[in-house]
Order: C-alpha cells, then structure tokens, then sequence
C-alpha cells in the first residue's frame, strides 16, 4: 500500500545522495509512517458524527499540479506540512509571523505567506511552491532565469520566497515601472539588505516573463 | 519573549460553509470558539500560546461572506472580502477612492491578499505588553504595564485612556468611520446594524474587547452610504517603515464644499486611543467655516485638545495637529478625487 503513496514516492526522480536530498528522504518517510498509523485506525473515527464544517485529518492537496495526500493536524500552517510531510524544503520558515516573506506560495495564483495560512485552508485550492516553478524538462521559469542571470541575491535565503512573491504579482501587473514592482513586493524582506539587485534582477525577471507568454 | 516556531497547540477546527452553520457553531461554543478570518491576528495570538482557545471557526469557506456589491447608491462589503480585491473593485476606486487608501495602506502584500476587511476593523490592539502575554487589565488583570513611569509607551493612547492606554491598530477604520459606514452584526437571535463609529468600543466600556462583537456575535458585512461618494476625501498615515507597520497615527477625512465654504464634513482618527476618534468638536467648529490656513490651523489645536500624553508619546500631539491640518485644508496633489 504505501508504494502507492504519492507521500512516498515524492523525491524518487532525485538519486542524489546530498545531505539536504537524505534530510528529504527521512521527512518523507516519517510522513509515510504517520499516514499509515493513521489509517489502521482510521475506521472507527469515521464513524461518528460530526459537526458542520468539521475536519478530516487525511487530506487532499494539489500542490505543484500533483494530488498529494497528506495527514495534517488541524493547526498545521502550510508550511509546516510542505516542508516537514511534503519535503518540499524550498519553502523556507524565517520568522514564522507574517513579517519576513521567506515563506511564500502561490494559492490559486495570489502570493501568501504559508506559515499564517491553515493547511486545512487550501483543500481544493492550487498551491504552488518554489518547485513547482521550471518545466518538467529542467527549463526554469523566467524569474528564476532572471534571478540567475542577474545574479540576484547574496545569502538567497530569502530568494524562494521573492521569486514567489514576484511570479504572483507579475500575473497582475506584467509590465511594472520600478516603483510600482517595489511596492508589489514589498512584502518580503531581505537581511543582506541586496534590494536594488533585487529589484534589477525582478525588472529583468518581468521582462523575460513578457517574452516568454509572447512567445 | 522568545519567538516559538514550532506547531500551535492543537484546538478543534471547523470551516463552516455558510453562515449559518458558523453561527450556530459559534452559539454552540460561546465563548471557547475563536472567530477566524484572515488569520493575521488570530495566529500570533495562537503561536505564541497567549490565547488558548479551544475552538477555531475559521470562515475560509463562508463565500457568501465574500466580495463587494452595489447597494443603492452607495456600497455593501461582505466582512471576508480582502483587502487586496477590495481595493481592486471598481466601485470602490470610483466612489470611495479613501476607502482604496486606507486597505492598501494596511500591512504587506501577502497579508492584504489573505487579510479581510471584516479582520481589519475587528483587529486586537497591538500593545505589547498585552500581545504578550502580560496580566494587564486588558487581559483580566490590575495593572496597566504601558502606563508605569519606565513603561515603553511610544505607540499608546493619548485620548479616552481608562487605565488601559492601548490604541485601535486599523487602518480601515477610521475611513469607514468618515464614510459613515454601517456594520451589520448577525448571531443566532438576529440581525443589528450598528454606527461604523459606535462598532468600537473603549476600555471605560468593556476593557476586555475593543468592538462591540460578543460571544456568539459575527460582523457579516459593512455597508457604506451612497452619502460621502465621490465627495472630496483625505487619507493620511503615519507610520515607522511603509510596509507592515501599524498607524502612528492615521487620519480620515470627508468633505463637501461650496465656494470655498466647508459645506458639511466628518473627521476621524486612529492610533491615539483604544477606539478610533471621530472629532464631532473639529466638524462642529470648522463647519461653515471657509476652507484656509485659518480655519485649519484652528482644527489642528482643537484635535488636540484634552490629550494627555504617556512618556515617550508627546510627538503624536504635533503629528495630530498637523494631520488635521492637512485634512481640512488639503495638501496640492494628494486629493483622492
């Protein structure tokens, strides 16, 4: 049964054997594990009633295109859930209070920060994350085309998260003067205090978004 | 205090789809359920274990309490409509283009994208001794910890002080109150509809809440008279970063005027005490009165009148001058419409 779960079967296309791809492996494991106990017992919950709008544990999400099944507890942020059962580390936790940027995500298109949004919340709604940005076929999306290009950021701790923030705002606003960019991501913070490559390689970044939907 | 990153303490989850289901869990649990929207306040509350509820109605899920619809002549803003497709929405821009300031002033991006109107006015004071987790009056206790001679109160009341000093952090508020905006309140028992300026409430009448929502009680919708629309508006907020942070001080105003007389007015600010303050004595006096330094210069010292400044807090007596100022008299170039 649990070949068969997609929680399992998350990183096999990666045969890396780097530090961060083991650290991967062992959350998805521990994440398999929880699912499973979960339903060996899970009959006898499922019997009683409930409330309205009351909660299932084990839920549906579509994350990076993929229906991912997932345990979540009913306090779980997403970003919990997308680093530590998804494995998807690109997300990153800085201050975990809404005040930093590093954790956004796309829902349903529109950049949130997902350490203050309830897992529970997105069922039924798309999440896209860092990962799900390049093509299948390896070929980067034009933001992170820019990023590199422009060489972006220094520590680039805080670059998922502003390449999020970015590709969301870009699907509103597409050709944005500098200030009006500023402003659209303004909700990301960078402590190398890198703003204006920031803001060039983002200039660059919608640029090379403009080019790409003409083409 | 130590920031926490780890997972919340468990509570029960329930996502109502309508608003029925919701008040009905809401009577069910009174006062153990925690009202959700946004989940920008509730969430530092909750990460930080200063508030343990056991209940969250989170209303993710209540569509029809989304979006903005035109009512008569003016407008109705269900409360989970956010701050980013509020200021997005044509009527808004078009009628109530303050109204368009005040949401995008608010916070950051993301939080605006997730962050609802119904949120933003029903908002917890910030105060930091409260947020936490001291025993204070606020929170039930005997003491104010902002109002003690070594008290870090930069940020608190200079008005309507009742042995708490905290201040009302919404950015909406103030305009919704010089929109003379309605707020429609529903629980099991019924529907109210109370005065945008009598929604909140100071510490001399319940020092625990800062609006009139009791246990059981859920903001459904605001709604905001064709009156004000398209008259001559001021927004202005004063704050220490221009992403993220609450108002120093915030002011907002609406004007009519005729021949350079100021016909009819209403004036309304934020971040000086637990409630946002409507200046009924401003509008009384300036009424009638041409619209000139003058004139606005006599505003700016009648705003301030009565105001008792904490320690580190004296600057916000010249910031409200000044911002009442600016609102009677305009500033060239910044009118909304």
């Amino acid at each position: 049964m649990a070949e068969n779960d997609p929680v399992v079967t998350a990183d096999e296309g990666q045969r890396g054997v780097s530090r961060r791809n083991f650290i991967k492996g062992v959350i998805a494991a521990g994440a398999a594990v929880s699912t499973t106990s979960y339903l060996f017992r899970g009959g006898s919950i499922l019997g009683q009633p409930s409330l309205p709008g009351a909660v299932e544990r084990l839920v549906t999400l579509n994350v990076n295109g993929q229906q991912r099944r997932v345990d979540v507890m009913k306090q779980e942020t997403l970003a919990m859930t997308l680093r530590y059962k998804l494995g998807l580390t690109g997300t990153k936790l800085g201050c975990d209070r809404s005040e930093c940027g590093a954790c956004t995500v796309l829902i349903d298109d529109v950049p949130h920060y997902s350490c203050s949004i309830l897992t529970h919340s997105v069922r039924g709604r798309k999440v896209v994350t860092i990962e799900g940005l390049a093509s299948p076929t390896g070929q980067l999306h034009p933001v992170q085309q820019a990023v590199v290009d422009a060489q972006g950021f220094q520590c680039a701790f805080c670059m998922p998260g502003f390449v999020m923030a970015t590709v969301g705002y870009l699907k509103t606003n597409p050709n944005p003067t500098r200030p009006e960019l500023a402003h659209g991501i303004s909700g990301n913070l960078c402590r190398c205090q890198d703003y204006n490559k920031i803001l060039d390689a983002m200039m660059l970044a919608a640029e090379y978004t403009r080019r790409s939907s003409r083409a | 205090m130590a920031v926490i990153r780890d997972v919340m303490p468990a509570f029960e989850l329930f996502q109502p789809a309508n608003v029925e289901e919701a008040l009905s869990l809401l009577n069910r649990y009174k006062s153990d359920a925690w009202v959700m929207a946004g989940g920008l306040d509730s969430f530092d509350w909750l990460k930080d274990r200063i508030k343990r509820p056991k209940v969250v109605v989170d209303l993710v899920g209540v569509k029809e309490l989304e979006g903005v619809r035109a009512s008569g002549d003016g407008l109705e803003i269900g409360a989970m409509t956010t701050l980013t497709d509020l200021v997005r929405h044509p009527l808004v821009r078009e009628k109530f283009g303050m109204l368009l300031e005040a949401a995008e002033a608010a916070a950051s991006p993301q939080i605006r994208n997730q962050g609802t109107i119904g949120g933003n006015v029903s908002q917890d004071t910030r105060c930091w001794y409260y947020r936490d987790g001291w025993e204070c009056y606020r929170a039930g206790g005997n003491i104010c910890y902002a109002d003690t001679p070594t008290a870090m109160n930069r940020e608190h009341a200079i008005f309507d002080a009742d042995r708490c000093v905290a201040v009302n952090p919404s950015d909406t508020a103030p305009a919704l109150i010089a929109l003379d905006a309605k707020m429609v309140i529903r629980s099991t028992s019924g529907e109210q509809i109370v005065d945008a300026e009598h929604y909140f409430i100071g510490p001399g009448i319940d020092i625990t809440r800062m609006t009139v929502l009791k246990p059981g009680d859920l903001l459904v919708a605001i709604r905001i008279p064709g009156t004000w629309a398209g008259s001559q508006f001021y927004f202005e907020k004063v704050r220490d970063r221009k992403v993220w942070d609450f108002p120093l001080v915030n002011v907002a105003s609406v004007m009519k005027t005729s021949g350079g007389t100021i016909q009819d007015l209403r004036l309304a600010l934020n971040g000086v005490a637990a409630h946002p303050v409507r200046l009924r004595a401003v509008e009384a006096a300036v009424r009638g009165k041409p619209r000139n330094e003058q004139t606005a210069e006599m505003a700016g010292l009648m705003a301030i009148e009565g105001a008792k400044p904490l320690r580190h807090n004296g600057y916000k007596l010249p910031l409200v001058r000044n911002l009442v100022k600016r609102a009677i008299r305009g500033v060239e170039g910044s009118w909304t419409s």
